[in-house]
């Protein structure tokens, strides 16, 4: 499978100068498997590029894989392509609510007065599942998704196919105001999905000096995505959920820290940027460019 | 949802654990097949046993260890007591309990007991917050 980074940003999209290395879209991973239809991870501003590009290069079906309806990872819904062209099927995962279908929790976006298209008038055959907590098979994938602590119903993704795993939790305070070194990993939010990961997105919003003033804010500092991948057993780290006051000099400042706290080879812990690749096969991960 | 020894515990009930972590009120926690999973400090304190000691154990065990009585003396069966109407019945559940701490001293509470329900109404637990209401020395 091949990945491409379209939205790496937390919270609020952040474009400028002070951004153009990593961009300044929020949340959106485009997954292109070996055979099969596409899988979108999120739908942060950083789907309408992605829209754009599908657009050039047409397809029949697409899964969008939410992992929660925070607008950082829906705002760009409204403006994919795809949901506008009807001999389009696309399935939308996201987490299962006990109040509301997910459909309904993603109308009160895609509706006036937030939005001027309704949901039920999208062109496109749109159909609503909740997140897979036992494992489902698109095209040559394996996918499931497992609960996180964040702020509401908040899951992540993992994804296998041909001996390589994805694993995408962008939002996540594995162990919030606390330390992980000393939990035992079947207590750690997010190990279960995590383990032995070939590639882990992970939030890394926060320095450590920032992290005290927002504990429980569903979001990881330095020490808590370095202490996660380590107890997860990941081979290698991105970055992701740039927090939108981070500059690009930050950004490399927060990565020089990770790599400190890392064990393994520098280049196994990387920053997600927009129009970053990954290629998982049998010949191993390669980043570029 | 099992959770036995080792393996990966369930969202709502590592949000329980991390509750309990950070409260002076003493709780324990059992998992949907009925294991003991957690005891937090202050639980630790009035059973007078450090639960990394304990370890994961059926709360029968549990409950056998701690000789539960109610508030007369009478010996409390396993699904009588506040987390096993909890459990069993998957209701909410209160009660006044008397039970034996490790050194011997009995120990009077109230506690009560909560079923834990996932999104998708599946049970994944019983939390039991308890609070002592009274205390004698019978050193064994």
């Amino acid at each position: 499978m091949q990945a491409r980074v379209w939205g790496s940003r937390g919270s609020l999209a952040a474009p400028g100068p002070d951004t153009m290395r990593y961009g300044g879209n929020t949340s959106c991973v485009e997954v292109r498997l070996d055979s099969g239809p596409t899988l979108v991870l999120d739908a942060g501003t950083g789907m309408r590029p992605l829209g754009v590009a599908i657009d050039h290069d047409p397809v029949d079906e697409l899964h969008i894989l939410l992992t929660h309806l925070h607008m950082d990872h829906l705002q760009g819904l409204g403006f994919f392509r795809p949901l506008f062209r009807p001999r389009v099927d696309v399935h939308v995962w996201g987490p299962a609510s006990p109040v509301q279908s997910l459909a309904d929790r993603i109308a009160l976006y895609l509706s006036p007065p937030l939005f001027p298209v309704r949901l039920k008038d999208i062109p496109a055959r749109v159909t609503f599942h909740d997140a897979p907590e036992e494992a489902v098979t698109i095209g040559s994938a394996t996918i499931r998704a497992g609960k996180v602590t964040h702020q509401g119903p908040t899951v992540g993704y993992r994804i296998e196919e041909n001996g390589r795993t994805l694993v995408y939790l962008p939002d996540h305070e594995p162990t919030p105001g606390g330390h992980l070194a000393d939990e035992p990993s079947e207590w750690i939010s997010g190990h279960d999905v995590a383990h032995d990961a070939d590639v882990l997105f992970h939030d890394a919003q926060y320095r450590d000096d920032e992290y005290p003033e927002h504990i429980g804010w569903g979001h990881s500092c330095t020490e808590h995505v370095m202490g996660f991948a380590d107890k997860a057993a990941a081979r290698a780290v991105v970055l992701f959920h740039h927090d939108p006051y981070h500059t690009d000099d930050e950004l490399e400042a927060l990565l020089a820290e990770a790599r400190r706290r890392w064990v393994g080879a520098h280049e196994q812990v990387c920053l997600a940027h927009e129009g970053m690749t990954i290629n998982l096969d049998g010949d191993g991960v390669r980043f570029s460019p | 949802m099992a959770s036995s020894a080792g393996a990966p515990k369930s969202l709502p009930l590592i949000l329980a654990r991390e509750l309990g972590a950070n409260l002076a009120t003493p709780m324990f926690l059992i998992d949907a097949e009925g294991m003991l999973v957690f005891c937090n400090e202050a639980a630790e304190l009035l059973i007078g046993r450090p639960f990394a000691e304990l370890g994961e154990i059926p709360s029968l065990e549990f409950g056998e260890m701690l000789q539960l009585t109610d508030a007369d003396g009478t010996p409390l069966r396993r699904r009588d007591s506040p987390a096993g109407v909890a459990f069993f019945e998957r209701r909410p559940s209160h009660q006044m309990v008397v039970f034996t701490t490790h050194d011997g001293a009995r120990r009077t509470v109230e506690a009560t007991a909560y079923p834990l329900f996932g999104a998708a109404q599946d049970m994944h637990g019983v939390l039991t917050v308890f609070w002592e209401v009274g205390a004698t020395r019978e050193k064994r």
